[in-house]
């Protein structure tokens, strides 16, 4: 049997396979002009590439520290500094974004016609308009608004207001309120596995679980000494125009976390209107069958089944808040990449903190995807 | 298949190879020579000049809807020179944390944005000043209600300042120095931190002085802010370039010195004309009568008579745009002949 060769440009496998060289010799050549380019650029501006500078003294203050910082310190402290002040919004902001976006979605789908109408105008103004306008709003004519310290508003609990942010009752940093905290964190570990484990007694054995509310209360006696007591907590004074001590949030940061959480609690409450809607109706008659409240079917029934399809969608408005929060610069609220850029401008060095920039976000991000796709698969209909 | 393999190797490593030889020549190019900034400008037919945009008295966009101040003039004296005709000029506003990377991609051609020559600038950054237009220095600006009349007042305040600028800087090194505590809070943009500012977000704002006090004829109410009398710092402010392209440096150069000599020698625009019949050589040069000065840098060589036709020298720019609007002395800024810091070196 002579069968006849197929010729190589009629061969599927070489077809295929020259298909993906192509592909990978057109990436290295785009991606070795790039570098080529890069390279020439430098070496004609006198410029080489490296991450020493960040060890150098940065030489400029900055407004919002979570941590110890001065001017004297390394760039790559100044760097952290803005990684903080970014997570601590990005962190805080999810949650809050979450809270009322939830509240918000299922408003949206309320029976009361005002509540359902003014959850429809929320969502509307909000997904609708530039949100670095709506930074702009809520810091100038929001925040900046606030009487001037000078004249700063004193609240019950020490707490102080102003067009410079919020002074709040905070523990200071000592090795006493260190080991309170632990005692607190330990305690409330200790506190949910017992919790769990007197429900599993009460439900499984039909046990009192006396003991274990006996050693939960305990517990609880404990921690609130610790709280209490423990933690050396520190009063904001206010003496002649400047406040000293306590923990200062300022109105930048404020106005950030403001901005972004109403903003994207309007794109979740969406998504949740979204899942809550997918969920099919025959659902929610079968809860009313069963007798249950329409809150407590919301609860119980529809929207754990809503969640599964909430999950993804949601996840992506975490990752867009995480990036907006870099609109911090312009309302003048120290994040990660506005010191990025400042030293930028101080060093020179365009390349190296885009770089880090690029990595620092990819960063946040992927840890938010990985944290959300965990969840996610938690959350699905296990296949049996 | 391990056939297949061994070819898709070869390939990468052919076309690797090939992008090699490629770039090295390339740079061979490239590196070298290459053309200078000068010959793009002219053979664009305009000139791409970035300013600030926001500070009145350097560059703003006037109530006609045309930029205005020195730095928009040093602009268009440069588009002069060149074309013979001022509106020659694509401006691009630029924020003060933009311009340095703007510059060195190549978006502009020139920076005039009030920019403060540094030697970190000039040397890490990759710049390239000219001549200094104006002499500065950072200053603060208060509050008169707040009862402040000096920096140490101002200990445990907030203080706001502009990013990426050196008065970020000085500012940080001085209450340092004074071992006095403050708040920075630093905006991106000068608008919003002049109205953060009027709303008493901050007890001072800091900037160059010029600054200040043409910042402080648009607050709300002019009249209830000082700038305080002391200064922190040196601020030389004039025109950059990218680094390593010294033909076009040398005409941004020589164009702004032309117009520090047109004034030492009395040369207005109003009386252009008599001075072009004039005998004296050292005007004869500067105005390009005589000798090729212009030509040998690849200007024209009336570039001086056409900036001054168009612009002015440099008494009539102050004047123009800093002097009688915000009735803000020489100082520094006067001709080395009258005690100041003007002074270009001999034209032959």
């Amino acid at each position: 049997m002579d069968e006849q060769k197929i010729p190589l440009w009629r061969d599927d496998r070489f077809i295929k396979l020259a298909v993906q060289v192509l592909l990978v010799v057109a990436v290295v050549v785009v991606i070795a002009i790039l570098a080529n380019n890069v390279s020439v650029n430098f070496r004609r501006l006198g410029l080489n590439f490296g991450f020493s500078f960040l060890n150098n003294p940065a030489s400029f203050g900055i407004g919002d520290t979570a941590i110890p910082y001065s001017p004297t310190d390394a760039f790559g402290k100044a760097l952290l500094v803005g990684l903080i002040n970014t997570l601590r919004v990005i962190v805080v902001g999810i949650i809050l974004a979450t809270l009322l976006g939830i509240v918000v979605g299922v408003a949206r789908l309320s029976e009361n016609w005002l509540v359902r109408q003014i959850a429809t105008v929320y969502v509307e103004i909000f997904r609708n308009t530039p949100l670095l306008l709506q930074l702009f709003l809520i810091y100038t004519a929001g925040f900046l608004q606030l009487p001037p310290i000078e004249q700063a508003l004193q609240l019950p609990g020490s707490t102080i207001l102003s067009n410079q942010g919020l002074y709040l009752i905070w523990p200071i940093g000592s090795l006493r309120t260190g080991l309170s905290l632990a005692v607190l964190i330990g305690g409330a570990t200790l506190g949910i596995v017992l919790w769990q484990r007197r429900l599993r007694v009460m439900e499984l054995e039909g046990a009192s679980g006396n003991g274990y509310q006996k050693a939960l209360i305990g517990i609880g006696i404990v921690s609130l000494l610790a709280l209490l007591l423990g933690l050396e907590w520190r009063t904001p004074q206010f003496e002649n125009g400047t406040v000293t001590g306590g923990l200062h949030l300022s109105a930048e940061f404020g106005a950030l976390l403001f901005g972004l959480v109403l903003y994207t609690a309007a794109f979740i409450a969406e998504a949740v209107r979204a899942g809550i809607q997918s969920v099919s109706q025959g659902q929610w008659e079968a809860s009313r069958a069963l007798g249950l409240h329409s809150s407590l079917a919301m609860r119980l029934v529809v929207f754990p089944q809503a969640l599964r399809v909430m999950i993804p969608p949601l996840t992506s408005e975490f990752l867009n808040l995480a990036k907006n929060s870099s609109l911090a610069a312009g309302i003048a609220y120290s994040d990660f990449f506005q010191i990025a850029f400042t030293i930028n401008n101080q060093t020179g060095r365009v390349l190296e903190v885009v770089l880090l920039i690029m990595i620092t976000y990819l960063t946040i991000n992927l840890l938010i995807s990985l944290g959300m796709n965990w969840f996610n698969q938690r959350v699905q209909l296990k296949e049996r | 298949m391990r056939k297949w393999i061994s070819l898709l190797f070869a390939t990468v490593l052919t076309a690797t190879v090939a992008v090699a030889c490629a770039s090295s020549n390339d740079t061979a190019a490239g590196g070298g020579g290459g053309t200078s900034t000068l010959d793009t400008v002219l053979s664009r037919g305009s000139l791409i000049c970035g300013v600030n945009g926001q500070l009145p008295g350097f560059s703003f966009v006037n109530n006609e809807g045309e930029y205005s101040g020195m730095d928009a003039d040093y602009c268009r004296a440069i588009a002069a020179a060149l074309f013979d005709d001022p509106s020659k000029v694509e401006f691009r506003n630029l924020s003060a944390q933009e311009r340095f990377t703007a510059l060195a991609a190549g978006e502009i051609d020139v920076l005039i944005r009030n920019t403060t020559w540094t030697i970190n600038r000039d040397t890490a950054l990759g710049l390239e000043f000219g001549p200094t237009t104006f002499f500065d220095g950072q200053g603060m600006l208060v509050a008169k209600a707040s009862g402040v009349t000096a920096i140490s007042g101002l200990g445990g305040k907030s203080i706001c300042v502009q990013s990426g600028t050196t008065t970020e800087q000085n500012l940080t090194d001085k209450f340092r120095k004074l071992n006095i505590p403050f708040t920075p809070v630093v905006f991106d943009d000068e608008d919003a931190l002049y109205s953060a500012f009027a709303q008493g977000r901050c007890q001072a704002a800091t900037s160059d002085r010029s600054q200040l006090t043409a910042r402080r004829q648009s607050l709300p109410n002019p009249d209830n802010y000082l700038v305080l009398e002391e200064v922190i710092s040196k601020e030389p402010l004039g025109p950059a370039v990218r680094n390593n392209d010294s033909k076009w440096a040398d005409a941004v150069k020589w164009i702004v010195y032309s117009t520090f000599q047109a004034e030492e020698l009395g040369i207005e625009q109003d009386n252009l004309t008599q001075f072009a019949s004039s005998t004296d050589p050292e005007v004869k040069r500067l105005l390009g009568q005589e000798g090729t000065l212009g030509t040998d840098m690849g200007l024209p060589n009336d570039f001086a008579a056409r900036v001054i036709k168009h612009v002015g020298n440099y008494g009539e720019i102050y004047q123009r745009n800093i002097g009688e609007p915000f009735a803000l002395e020489r100082g520094l800024n006067s001709l080395w002949t009258d005690g100041g810091l003007i002074y270009a070196p001999p034209f032959r």
